[in-house]
């Protein structure tokens, strides 16, 4: 039987549900996959890989000339490409989210710094003004490269070398291995969020109501919280078990050559 | 004597984990704990972890009692840690590490042994296991026999003479439980403890020479594999068998527990 009942929606909910944490896997597959690529950043040490992007994150931060900024923005395209980076991946999982982020908080800039008008808004009491504009542009820019050169780092580095490059720039160890964990079960608890879904979907037939809708998304997230809690109650004991003691050591050289 | 159990009763919030429970395992044995799902054979393993504590009755190391407050002494913690191992049923509750080196590598750092005797050590212990070629991988590319791999290096690692686990071969494929039995059975020579939390019945008897059976949280029976085996009776009333029913080619349906003992 097919969902023409009132008040019932087509094309599922759960699928909806399945489709979007596929989507985060698929990111974070992608990043791995990115990271053992052969390419011009991944062959580079991470220390230095580090270091490098976050100084041109730190001169396109600093700098208050426009053409700085564009030009370190440019210079991270052309290292995406010789890394097997898209520009495509990079315009829709960096550009439009930070354009529209940085965009929304430097609007204001155009019309509230004082200047040269270049543009008055028909019937408001609002002027756009040259000095406003590049402000603005300033902002969107640095926030753009900012987030580029970032993802870079990520797409191009096995997060395991991220978390040892951490570490050498004297990040607390504490710090590094909170960030770790995280990682590690963010990505399984993802795991099981889609295989609950897809037991539920093997298990339903029809379409559901909007409040069967929401009875499923409260009943998931109950169980998938009783198992992150149980699961991060069984880490505890488990480093208890191999004698953590309140204070964590981890292995942190890390050879400086090219991989 | 190893361990102790001596009228132990633990609870979790409503119901009764174990019963005034009393076992004793001596030196060198290697042990199963048998029994069903809510048994309480993973809870009794936990407290011969000392993980958890009991509300009555006592646990005893060699000879010493396993409190909270002893395991609050440093000298006495590390000693016990490095002497004795559990392999948790879940292996991904136990894989927190960001690759297979930095898990396997994880209790010699808590240990403060030297970097260099940890690489060595690390190294060994993942030939052993044949799985140094999984070294750099993170634990999410793993498939469910080399987590379990993993997750035994990672106790095996500090060689401990004492080893817990719970429940090593299920949901692995059959070849990868017979590699688990055969690695289980040459460690340590056969001169090391093991003690194992299952309801698995096939090769116990080239694993253990001693079975305690818990049902519902009681001592159901304790004895040798042969023993236990072929009590038939005890198998099906602590549901470690089911009487199995299935039709013969001359078409006449027959019933015998799934167990041929």
């Amino acid at each position: 039987m097919t969902g023409h009942h009132h008040g019932r929606i087509r094309g599922g909910f759960i699928e909806h549900t399945i489709e979007g944490l596929h989507a985060a896997m698929d990111k974070a597959l992608y990043a791995e996959h990115s990271a053992s690529a052969s390419g011009l950043l991944q062959r580079l040490d991470p220390r230095v890989k580090v270091a490098a992007l976050a100084a041109f994150i730190l001169v396109s931060a600093v700098t208050a000339k426009l053409w700085v900024v564009a030009a370190v923005l440019l210079l991270a395209m052309i290292l995406a490409a010789l890394s097997s980076i898209s520009l495509w991946v990079l315009a829709t999982r960096v550009w439009l989210t930070t354009l529209t982020l940085s965009g929304a908080l430097a609007l204001p800039a155009v019309f509230l710094t004082p200047g040269t008008v270049i543009y008055r808004v028909p019937g408001l009491d609002l002027a756009a003004s040259a000095q406003g504009l590049r402000t603005a542009a300033l902002l969107v820019l640095r926030a753009e490269t900012a987030a580029t050169l970032a993802l870079l780092l990520v797409f191009t580095t096995p997060w395991t070398h991220v978390l040892k490059a951490l570490r050498m720039f004297r990040v607390p160890v504490v710090f590094v291995v909170i960030l770790g964990m995280t990682c590690r079960y963010i990505l399984l608890m993802l795991e099981t969020a889609h295989e609950m879904f897809e037991s539920r979907k093997s298990r339903t037939v029809g379409a559901l109501t909007r409040g069967e809708q929401r009875r499923i998304a409260i009943l998931s997230t109950g169980a998938l919280l009783s198992r992150t809690l149980q699961l991060s109650n069984d880490v505890y004991l488990a480093m208890q078990a191999r004698g953590f003691r309140g204070e964590v050591f981890i292995l942190d050289d890390f050879r400086m050559k090219g991989r | 004597m190893l361990f102790e159990v001596d009228r132990l009763t633990y609870r979790y919030e409503r119901t009764n984990a174990l019963n005034d429970l009393s076992l004793s395992i001596p030196e060198g044995s290697r042990v199963a704990l048998l029994g069903a799902n809510g048994s309480g054979k993973s809870t009794l393993l936990r407290l011969l972890d000392g993980l958890y504590f009991p509300e009555t009755g006592r646990v005893t190391y060699r000879g010493e009692q396993l409190t909270e407050d002893n395991f609050a002494n440093d000298e006495f913690a590390f000693a016990f840690r490095r002497q004795v191992g559990l392999v948790f049923q879940n292996p991904d509750s136990q894989l927190f590490n960001p690759t297979v080196f930095d898990e396997v590598a994880f209790s010699p750092l808590q240990m403060r042994w030297s970097k260099a005797e940890i690489r060595e050590r690390v190294m060994e212990t993942l030939d052993w296991l044949r799985i140094s070629h999984l070294k750099d991988r993170a634990p999410q590319r793993l498939s469910g026999g080399e987590k379990k791999r993993v997750a035994l290096a990672s106790v095996l690692v500090l060689d401990p003479a004492v080893l817990l686990l719970d429940e090593p071969t299920a949901g692995l494929d059959p070849r990868s439980q017979g590699q688990l039995i055969d690695l289980l059975v040459q460690w340590g020579g056969g001169a090391k403890s093991v003690i194992i939390a299952t309801h698995d019945l096939d090769d116990l008897r080239d694993t253990v020479d001693r079975c305690y059976v818990l049902d519902s949280g009681d001592l159901a029976a304790e004895g040798s594999p042969d023993d236990i085996l072929c009590d038939r009776e005890l198998l099906e009333r602590t549901n470690l068998v089911h009487v199995h029913r299935h039709r013969h080619a001359s078409g006449e349906f027959h019933s015998h527990p799934r167990l041929h003992a």
